[in-house]
């Protein structure tokens, strides 16, 4: 895991510059964007999760209706040129739905595992650092959670919490939370026994610089994977909570809570199934794609 | 042998105790106050005393878990508000279906998994490797109840064949039992079939690669052999391994399996409770859950040092 500073400013990390041991290659960055070049599937996934966020942000402009608004001429209404997708139960576009829940699903995505990440990064950090008692005593909790397994944890969590789609956020963001305590710790206790630590630490770099400036860049990219494949799998939470009806409320629009629906309209109106499904679909994959294409291009070691 | 159970045993047991102790405290998560949450619709002053009285409200939150965990080591774990039964009988009532459901799908998990990577490690970079990613990237990436309703639109809408929803126990009839589980079971051991693939194609790597491989090759021992009899065995360690782990995979699935198809399971009884807001039933869930997830680990680990002597040492 010593890529090197480069990688770290992809991820938007201010990475530092002369740090002992850190290898300063030149051009590592475009070496990176080669490797990630070569992956068509990568950059299908980049691209695809790009046109998705552009939908999201640009909903109200895109849709060509408000996706609350009912309309008793097209109850169940089947796909037409004026309704693409056809309408819902209510006589909602179901097109204009698509584009606005992607907003609940992306959100979700990125809001949970922002969560998951800036909670489990820094008890990782300690973890592994600072070894000893502090280690135990973060370890045996992480075990504890990851024994609980995630959806369910998720849907207890959210059950307690009370069914929005904020706390199905925090429901799944704290459910993510453990895996990346146990990778961070895992990677900094592999970081910390490389030599140029060593060297820092006999410079006598504080802990904390140590923690911060010489391991935390190097376990960026280790992170930066596990939280790409984590958004897929946070989406695929989202749209299980919102179908349970424990995530997006109604009438607000969400690719779960549409299926939930469609489920009961499913021999009059198959098209409110089919297309809230191939959207979560479409954006689960386009960031596995991403994911596994980073992976390869990042750790050049566990390409296979 | 003996000592490596030990001490598996000794990191297994505060598991289970540290998350018995962090699904109790979910309830502080409840909004309010937890008697009045716990007795739902209902506001007679008297119920709400009882509730409190009976759930010990008014101690302290370690004490109440004193009481609450004492009960689940006598294996009460309270009683469902809603369905006026004891929550432990409720999951023993509806644990064989999730069971029954959860081992169909390890099959079919297996069949496909197991071949597939099997198929793509021996083809590595050709069309079948590249095929069989596909496959997996799929399966890992089609949300499992949205691949339920397409089966049931296909199946039981168009063409008629299997029935949408409706379990009937296998000592009933187990034609039907099978008819009723052939379609959950296919959507729920989809995922795990991609996990499995993706393990298997690793596994086999790099059991492909190693020295007896190549002499068994040299032999003039056929390509089929080497593959099946040779390279194979060694393989299905680590693929029994996270056979077992991906058991709690299995369960996080069946709730949503169990939703759509209507399979009266332990997914089912979970959503139901939710619903209801009957958190008993909700914590005895997740803590089954927990216990049978850490159990799992515990035999995966075994199973492996039992084949492996040199992991007994770790």
């Amino acid at each position: 895991m010593s890529t090197g500073t480069p990688i770290a400013e992809t991820a938007g990390i201010a990475a530092p510059t002369g740090s002992p041991g850190l290898i300063q290659e030149p051009g590592t960055v475009t070496a990176f964007w080669r490797r990630l070049r070569a992956r068509p599937s990568a950059i299908a996934g980049l691209v695809i999760v790009g046109l998705l966020i552009l939908m999201a942000v640009f909903a109200p402009w895109i849709a060509p209706y408000d996706p609350t608004a009912t309309d008793w001429g097209n109850v169940r209404g089947s796909p037409s040129l004026a309704h693409p997708f056809g309408g819902d139960e209510v006589g909602r576009d179901v097109l204009s739905r698509i584009i606005f829940g992607a907003r609940a699903s992306l959100g979700a995505g990125l809001v949970s595992v922002a969560l998951a990440v800036s909670l489990g990064l820094p008890l990782g950090l300690l973890a592994g650092y600072a070894g000893g008692w502090i280690d135990g005593a973060i370890s045996r909790l992480t075990d504890a959670l990851l024994a609980i397994p995630f959806l369910i944890l998720a849907i207890a969590l959210a059950a307690f919490l009370g069914p929005s789609l904020v706390n199905a956020m925090i429901a799944i963001g704290l459910s993510a939370t453990s895996t990346f305590i146990r990778l961070t710790r895992a990677q900094v206790r592999a970081v910390a026994a490389e030599e140029f630590v060593e060297a820092a630490r006999a410079m006598g770099n504080p802990p904390w610089r140590i923690a911060f400036v010489h391991i935390l860049p190097n376990i960026v990219p280790a992170i930066l994977v596990q939280a790409t494949l984590t958004i897929a799998a946070a989406i695929i939470a989202e749209a299980s909570l919102s179908f349970l009806g424990l995530g997006q409320q109604p009438p607000e629009p969400s690719w779960g809570a549409m299926l939930n629906t469609a489920k009961n309209f499913m021999d009059q109106a198959p098209w409110m199934a089919i297309w809230p499904g191939l959207s979560i679909f479409l954006a689960v994959l386009a960031f596995n794609l991403f994911g596994d294409g980073l992976r390869d291009a990042l750790d050049p070691r566990q390409r296979a | 042998m003996l000592r490596f159970l030990a001490r598996r045993l000794a990191l297994a047991v505060p598991t289970l105790i540290l998350a018995s102790m962090i699904i109790f405290a979910l309830q502080q998560l409840l909004p309010g106050d937890v008697a009045t949450a716990l007795t739902g619709e209902e506001r007679d002053p008297q119920v709400i005393a009882f509730i409190r009285a009976k759930y010990h409200l008014d101690q302290p939150l370690p004490v109440r878990y004193a009481y609450w965990a004492g009960g689940v080591l006598r294996g009460d774990l309270g009683e469902s508000i809603r369905l006026q039964k004891p929550v432990s009988k409720l999951i023993v009532e509806k644990l064989p279906v999730t069971l029954e459901l959860a081992c169909l799908a390890m099959l079919v998990a297996l069949a496909i998994g197991v071949p597939m990577g099997v198929l793509s490690a021996v083809k590595r970079g050709q069309a079948a490797d590249t095929v069989a990613n596909g496959i997996a990237l799929w399966g890992l990436s089609v949300p499992n109840f949205w691949l339920g309703i397409l089966l049931i639109l296909l199946f039981s809408v168009e063409l008629g064949w299997l029935p949408a929803s409706g379990y009937v126990s296998p000592f009933e009839s187990l034609s039907e039992n099978l008819a009723a589980m052939v379609m959950p079971a296919f959507v729920l051991g989809n995922a795990i079939a991609a996990v499995m693939m993706r393990h298997t194609r690793a596994a086999m790597l790099g059991v492909l690669g190693s020295d007896y491989v190549r002499t068994a090759r040299a032999k003039g021992v056929s390509p089929l052999r080497v593959t099946l009899r040779h390279a194979l065995p060694n393989a299905a360690i680590p693929i029994i391994t996270l056979g077992a782990l991906e058991f709690g995979q299995l369960l996080s699935g069946a709730v949503l399996t169990e939703q759509v198809f209507s399979v009266p399971g332990f997914g089912k009884l979970m959503v139901d409770a939710v619903f209801n807001r009957d958190f008993a039933t909700v914590q005895g869930v997740v803590i089954c859950t927990a216990a049978t997830y850490i159990a799992l680990n515990l035999a995966a680990d075994l199973l492996a040092a039992a084949v492996n002597p040199k992991l007994r040492r770790a």
